[in-house]
């Protein structure tokens, strides 16, 4: 016999009281990367030998530009979920713990940010 | 607490195809996201001008990077394969146990394929300067 309340157990509030968010947003992110990664790949793949040129003009097109935006944001996102699930199983020692999350957020949101200034700058600048 | 029985632990744990499908689904994540550094380390190469770029290119094309780039790209289908399949689980299809091994081995044989296909391209059509 269950002791939670109903309520308790729409709002899906577990112990980390965040109930199914961090589960969501990592199927989220995933669905919505497997469009936008088959979509880099491919276009990468027609770019191998590109010049500067070809790469800045491929890059300040609207909708490439957005795409790109979309993907490194999903990326950086998706990845910072998973990492942190992997941390939280195998990391056992509380203060490992904290300066390893720590450092995966570090690491996924300073490199959301290179990703995008680096779109944005190779898309927004004169050429 | 030290003396309680515990389940048998990997080391004497036989492997079965499940539980190594399991296992790469996130090394080959982790193996992802540290290899976004090289991806970022392009997109800014390409953002700083000409020069930058070329120098890339250059360190991306040497066969020991093109090597791991390979094996990136298998990490990338499989993580990409394995990932679907997951998400029919999370729809609570495909549970059936013989559908559980004719999926992972799909998903090896698609990991497996699509990284040939993209590096024949790579090496063979696009031609193998780069």
């Amino acid at each position: 016999m269950s002791l939670r309340s109903s309520l308790g157990k729409v709002k899906g509030l577990g112990s980390a009281k965040e109930g199914v968010h961090h589960w969501r947003l990592q199927r989220l992110t995933a669905i919505a990367l497997i469009p936008l990664t088959l979509w880099f790949v491919v276009s990468l793949l027609s770019k191998v030998h590109a010049d500067h040129a070809t790469v800045v003009a491929w890059v300040s097109i609207p909708y490439v530009t957005v795409l790109l935006l979309a993907l490194s944001i999903a990326l950086f996102w998706h990845l910072m979920l998973g990492v942190q699930v992997v941390i939280e199983d195998y990391i056992h020692c509380t203060t490992k713990q904290i300066v390893a999350q720590l450092l995966l957020r570090a690491f996924a949101g300073l490199g959301a940010l290179l990703a995008v200034v680096s779109i944005l700058k190779i898309s927004l600048g004169t050429h | 607490m030290s003396n309680r029985p515990l389940s048998p632990h990997l080391q004497i744990y036989r492997p079965q195809l499940t539980s190594v499908l399991s296992i790469t689904h996130r090394a080959t994540g982790v193996a992802l996201s540290l290899g976004t550094m090289v991806l970022l380390y392009w997109l800014q190469a390409v953002a700083r001008g000409p020069e930058a770029y070329a120098a890339a290119q250059e360190f991306l094309g040497c066969w020991l990077v093109k090597l791991v780039l390979a094996g990136w790209t298998w990490a990338f289908f499989y993580h990409l394969c394995n990932g679907i399949r997951h998400l029919f689980w999370d729809a609570g299809k495909g549970f059936e146990l013989r559908h559980v091994y004719a999926s992972g081995y799909t998903v090896l044989a698609a990991a497996t394929t699509l990284t040939a296909l993209t590096w024949g391209y790579v090496l063979f059509v696009a031609g193998g300067a780069a």
